[in-house]
């Protein structure tokens, strides 16, 4: 079980252009759990795989790990439980390496590198056969630099790379965004596959309402910093994009009207969309029309509309 | 050019090719541009030459002054991760700090070598002449001293470092520390530089604190010159362009030492601004090509 509990991340606090990115934020995974979170721009998506990630430190709150508190624990330390898969395909691969190099380097996720050879013969078989699997021709280019392979090559590289070691959780940060639609459908395609062979718990954020629905058991709509909404198993599966969508609206519409009210009440130039312009947004007052804002750890809390 | 001549500047080439080794796992391999070895290098010769004056087996002199020089390239990396220093500038903080500690360590600001034991010894009993030995010896220090570095880079830990300067995000969201792998990666290239200056103490029979001054602008010209002029696919054949571009660099300062025109006859001088005029040559050629084509 992955625990991750009241997070809070700002930026540029303290001064005008602070922004509230994570309001204490609760999110528990079960194991094998395969969550896709959707969210406007600014929701906090990106935050919560970085802080989890250990990329960016978050201000408050707790990460544990099976019951291990890994929040203290430096992001090369965390990546010996966690796999990742950024958005950018030149980000997850060395473009110097060659396809071999960057398999082992992948493999010896979270051991300790000595002076070993960096790629053994043995290990070459394991990279041909996983390789293989994608259907790319991969495996016949062991020995091409990274560098010569196209985008979506590479992606499919960064997701072999990051559940060669089956991770205790994977991070998938729109991963497929900047590919092409085929190649984005064979990188989902891949992403399924591998998640429900290896049982791999999962985290996806995603822009495509359509991906969120289809791939995974839950789903969690993140909206400025808290988890809107959670929904898991059969309710999930029944979910249209419609539905998601109608949620944004009404999300937007209600925000914006007590946005308005709170500035109208207070005498502060509110910047933004604070809630109340302090630290800490009254959470009572996220509570009117929604759901209990926030903590969603549990599918029972889901509330149809 | 005379034998001699050659000879003589392929001794050179390869002694200092072992600075330009390290010099090209900083900025090339680590991509973190380290002025630092201007300072490790007569550090490493006041280490050997102060050791041999104590009595200490000069061998052990010379391990001495790599592993002072690991320490320099050390500091360097502390600053720069610890810190938050910017790489450059705590490479350059480093450097002036080291001038004053080695005039600390002679207790002046040079010290000779003359009529003490040096790990060249052996060398005047091999039955050959000295000026053909010399080189011969120097040319199998920088092999091995390559060599090493090659077969470090295919360790599982040098393709980490290899990574560190590729793509940092990566290799850290794959469990490598890449601040440690900095400290590692500064610090040999810095315990080269100081293993080529206590060399170059024992083959002149001096060390002073001024023989550091322009070590990274020459390591630099032995890199790109090499890289532009033998090409670098791989890390092994780049390793090699190294030692090679060392070679060369040196050839070209013989050549241009023995240039007279008329009145006008280089000086050593001259050689800064002479190696200056190389590098950018070397650097802008590929792009002054590329606009060419255009």
């Amino acid at each position: 079980m992955i625990e991750i509990l009241g997070i809070h991340k700002w930026f540029h606090r303290g001064t005008p252009q602070e922004v509230h990115a994570l309001q204490g934020l609760d999110l528990v995974l079960e194991p094998g759990d395969f969550v896709t979170i959707i969210g406007s721009n600014g929701a906090g998506k990106s935050t919560l795989l970085s802080c989890i990630a250990g990329t960016i430190a978050e201000d408050a709150g707790t990460i544990r790990f099976h019951g291990t508190d890994v929040t203290s624990w430096p992001e090369w330390r965390r990546a010996r439980l966690i796999g990742r898969v950024f958005q950018d395909p030149l980000r997850g691969t060395c473009a110097g390496g060659t396809v071999a190099q960057n398999l082992a380097l992948a493999l010896r996720r979270g051991e300790r590198r000595g002076l070993g050879p960096g790629v053994r013969r043995a290990e070459r078989e394991l990279f041909r056969e996983r390789l293989a699997a994608l259907g790319l021709g991969l495996e016949h280019r062991l020995h091409d630099r990274v560098g010569l392979l196209s985008g979506g090559q590479r992606q499919a590289l960064t997701m072999v790379m990051a559940t060669l070691r089956t991770p205790d959780l994977l991070l998938l940060d729109e991963h497929t965004a900047a590919l092409d639609p085929k190649t984005a459908a064979q990188i989902l395609e891949l992403t399924e596959r591998t998640v429900f062979s290896q049982k791999i718990t999962t985290l996806m954020v995603t822009h495509n309402l359509a991906h969120a629905i289809a791939l995974g058991n839950r789903l969690v709509m993140m909206h400025r910093g808290r988890i809107l909404f959670d929904s898991y198993g059969p309710d999930k599966a029944r979910l249209r994009v419609g539905d998601l969508l109608q949620r944004f609206h009404e999300a937007d519409a209600v925000l914006n009207d007590r946005m308005l009210l709170t500035e109208a009440s207070s005498p502060s130039t509110g910047e933004g969309y604070r809630p109340a312009g302090h630290g800490c947004p009254p959470a009572t007052n996220h509570r009117e029309g929604h759901g209990p804002a926030g903590s969603c750890g549990h599918p029972s809390q889901e509330k149809n509309p | 050019m005379t034998l001699a001549a050659i000879l003589a500047a392929l001794e050179q080439g390869c002694l200092y090719g072992i600075m330009a080794l390290g010099v090209y796992l900083t900025f090339r391999v680590l991509n973190f541009p380290d002025l630092t070895v201007d300072g490790s290098l007569p550090l490493g010769a006041a280490v050997a030459a102060t050791a041999i004056a104590a009595g200490i087996p000069p061998h052990l002199a010379t391990l001495g002054a790599a592993v002072a020089g690991f320490a320099a390239g050390a500091t360097t990396a502390l600053l720069a991760t610890r810190l938050n220093i910017l790489g450059l500038l705590a490479s350059i903080l480093t450097m002036i700090a080291l001038y004053s500690i080695t005039i600390r360590i002679m207790g002046a600001p040079n010290r000779t070598l003359l009529g003490l034991p040096t790990v060249f010894d052996p060398l005047s009993s091999l039955g050959i002449p000295l000026y053909q030995a010399s080189p011969l010896a120097m040319a199998a220090v920088v092999a091995l001293v390559a060599a090493g570095l090659i077969w470090f880079l295919h360790t599982a830990y040098g393709q980490a470092m290899l990574a560190t300067g590729d793509n940092p995000a990566m290799i850290r969201a794959l469990g490598v520390n890449t601040d440690q792998v900095l400290l590692v990666g500064v610090g040999l290239s810095n315990a080269l530089a100081a293993l080529c200056g206590a060399l170059v103490a024992q083959n002149q029979g001096s060390a002073d604190v001024t023989m550091g001054v322009g070590t990274i602008v020459a390591g630099l010209a032995s890199v790109i010159v090499g890289e532009t002029i033998f090409g670098a696919p791989t890390v092994a054949r780049a390793c090699l362009a190294v030692v090679g571009g060392s070679i060369l660099y040196r050839m070209a300062i013989a050549l241009a030492l023995s240039v007279r025109l008329g009145p006008l006859a280089v000086s050593p001088s001259d050689l800064n601004l002479i190696t200056a005029v190389v590098v950018i040559l070397a650097m802008a050629s590929p792009h002054l090509a590329r606009r060419q084509r255009r």
